[in-house]
């Protein structure tokens, strides 16, 4: 695997077969957004409980479910950096924390969205809301790491010891939300704790879900093209490109 | 290099940490007096009414704790960094994480330990119930070696910016959430007149577990700082 | 004659610019390899590259080829590196500074104070080095160089703040070190007045170096 992996260490190959990537990438996300979504707002049957409202879950939980797959996805990027020392996956934390970030805080304003007609408050300190915000200062603090030093090198070396610190604090920290949630508020939550959710919902959330992945994976394919051409500026392979593309502008 | 010049080295650190720290010793006093002054706010802020101040008295000295121990944490390696020593533990024979796990513990030493034995006075401005001293004790006993772990993760990425101050909150206040759950919990089961020891179990833990993988973190941290 | 370090196709880029590409060269026992070039040209770049401080951007760096390569421990008591910021703690008298510094090289101290007279210290073995003068700052740093058992020295600009008495006395030191099958790569702006038998200059200049011998 790794053999095969190596020619990507190197900014060109990356760039070239993230490119190839990117069309396919977008345009499925676009297309199974647009059936899950359209599917999820229009075509759903409306909750007994709660109306119309409980519709926002079909942004609400594919964004809360990204968020924590994606700081898992940038933990690997760094270890496979610090370990192996492959640039891209430096740069790669660069490329999702980003949009890890995007996603958690999406997440953290739909659900203050959906808490204001449910709990008749924008924030609650629930415990999805409030370890939601903790991951929100956590990819906060790997960016501001990454950008903090002037060598890029050393920013993206630190800021994946700190993705790496971060992953194993994450399960304790989720942990010990929950575990502090009922101890102060008790039952207030279980009204939400649904048993069962009719297949003409959930299978638009998959559908919801499997779109939000594309999506996400898209977005950290163009941030990484982006991020290698920001790194690898002064290599005579970006410099042919930017002449190639002045060249065709003309 | 054998196991017995390991440990003599250790102590020598530790050692050569002390005598840094009893000739500047504002910089290990100025984070006591800033906690017996924040102590000092609350009461004149919240009122100084016994139930008020009962009630949040685990919380405030918990908070006060963590960010005391920011306050002094950009120094951890500030010094070592500037004047050349770092590179010299980097290049030494002897493992980067033993030395590392050496500054935690004279770290702990002279800012952890200090803050246990001034936590009663705390207690008293902020008039605990006498029920809660010893869990509130035990917390900062079993935690700050927690803290002290942290910002040594924490000072060693930021090291070589010169200005980390506000940076290193952001990355370490959220990492400390656990730790004020529990212990802040453990406090107010013994005010209720229930057992702690599961939350102390839980400190414990966390605290085994912290000094076990910090040492590696902080070492990787201070190679990648040192170039 | 035992190669102690050898260099591959060095290259070095810092925040963009390369400082040196395509560098190669090897130090035997007993001989001194003097690094020149202007200031900013990447001399301590290179001498933190080999002590293995830093990474370079290609190429690799072997410390004691002719032992087992899986072996940190023992090239890390073989390596000795003095580099800009001396590590002396202003707080610490010359003599803690003298016992610390050889706990981490893994030195036995057997006599501290024969090496502070040596290094032109003694009687002022109890003030805190930071109320001693920049030379004498230096020399604690240097006296590593007096009980340190390690056979190859990475000095950058080991004469700074050195007054000519000192620059001697290091000098000697480093003829003995020489002599007993030491090694030295040293970076200095100023011309060495003791000339060793196997003096190696290599002289880095922006982009493209080249490799003198004497």
């Amino acid at each position: 695997m790794w053999r095969w992996l190596h020619p990507y260490a190197k900014g060109e190959a990356s760039y070239h077969l993230l490119g190839r990537w990117l069309p396919w990438l977008t345009a499925s996300a676009l297309l199974v957004l647009l059936i899950g979504i359209g599917w999820g707002l229009v075509f759903a049957p409306p909750d007994y409980q709660q109306g119309d409202s409980y519709r926002i879950i079909f942004i609400h939980v594919p964004s809360a479910m990204l968020s924590m797959g994606t700081y898992t996805g940038m933990a690997i990027a760094a270890l496979v950096a610090l370990v192996w020392q492959i640039r891209t996956a430096e740069w790669s934390i660069a490329a999702i924390a980003p949009v890890g970030a995007v996603l958690t805080f999406i997440s953290l304003l739909t659900g203050a969205a959906w808490g204001k007609p449910m709990w008749g408050t924008w924030w609650e300190w629930d415990a999805r809301m409030t370890s939601q915000l903790i991951l929100l200062f956590l990819y906060l603090g790997v960016l501001a790491l990454y950008h903090a030093f002037s060598d890029n090198r050393t920013g993206a070396k630190a800021a994946s010891i700190l993705a790496l610190v971060g992953v194993v604090n994450i399960p304790i920290i989720h942990f010990s939300v929950y575990w502090w949630n009922s101890l102060h508020q008790g039952a207030t939550i279980t009204k939400f704790a649904k048993p069962s959710m009719p297949p003409e919902m959930y299978i638009p959330l998959f559908v919801c879900i499997f779109g939000f992945m594309l999506m996400t994976a898209a977005f950290i394919t163009q941030r990484l093209r982006h991020e290698i051409l920001r790194q690898e500026l002064h290599r005579p392979w970006v410099q042919q490109l930017l002449v190639g593309a002045k060249v065709k502008e003309q | 290099m054998n196991k017995a010049s390991y440990r003599s080295l250790v102590v020598a650190l530790m050692q050569r940490d002390f005598k840094v720290a009893m000739r500047r010793k504002s910089d290990s006093i100025n984070p006591l007096l800033f906690v017996l002054m924040v102590v000092t706010l609350f009461p004149i802020a919240v009122g100084p009414s016994h139930e008020v101040l009962g009630r949040i008295a685990p919380g405030v000295i918990w908070v006060v704790a963590l960010l005391a121990s920011l306050l002094g944490s950009e120094r951890l390696f500030r010094d070592d960094y500037l004047d050349g020593s770092l590179e010299q533990m980097v290049l030494s024979p002897a493992p980067l994480e033993l030395l590392a796990l050496a500054k935690i513990s004279s770290h702990w030493l002279l800012s952890g330990l200090p803050l246990v034995i001034l936590s009663p006075f705390c207690a008293l401005l902020l008039k605990l119930p006498i029920e809660g001293w010893l869990t509130l004790m035990l917390t900062l006993l079993l935690g700050t070696p927690i803290l002290s772990a942290m910002t040594a993760i924490g000072a060693a990425l930021t090291v070589s910016l010169g200005r980390g101050g506000a940076l290193l909150s952001l990355l370490l206040l959220p990492l400390f959430i656990p730790l004020l759950i529990f212990a802040t919990a453990a406090v107010d089961s013994s005010l209720l007149g229930m057992p702690a020891i599961g939350q102390l179990l839980f400190l414990a833990g966390f605290m085994v577990l912290t000094l076990t993988l910090a040492p590696l973190a902080v070492a990787a941290a201070i190679k990648v700082s040192v170039n | 004659m035992a190669l102690l370090v050898t260099a591959q196709q060095l290259s070095s880029v810092r925040a963009g610019r390369t400082l040196f590409a395509d560098l190669s060269f090897s130090v035997s026992a007993g001989a001194v390899l003097h690094v020149e070039g202007p200031n900013g040209a990447g001399k301590s770049t290179l001498l933190r590259i080999i002590a293995g401080l830093l990474k370079p951007q290609a190429g690799q760096v072997q410390l004691f080829p002719q032992h087992s390569a899986d072996d940190p421990d023992y090239w890390r008591r073989q390596l000795l590196f003095i580099g800009h910021k001396a590590a002396v703690k202003a707080e610490l008298t010359a003599l803690e500074n003298l016992a610390i510094q050889a706990q981490l090289d893994g030195a036995d101290l057997d006599d501290p104070w024969q090496t502070l007279e040596t290094v032109g210290l003694l009687g002022l073995e109890d003030i805190p080095a930071q109320q001693l003068s920049a030379g004498q700052q230096r020399r604690i740093a240097l006296a590593r160089l007096w009980s340190s058992p390690a056979q190859l020295w990475i000095l950058d600009e080991p004469f700074t703040a050195l007054d000519t008495r000192g620059i001697e006395l290091l000098q000697q030191r480093f003829a003995a070190h020489v002599h007993g099958g030491g090694s030295i790569i040293l970076t200095s702006h100023q011309a060495l007045s003791w000339q060793p038998s196997a003096l190696q200059r290599l002289s880095i200049k922006h982009v493209d170096a080249e490799l003198g011998y004497e």
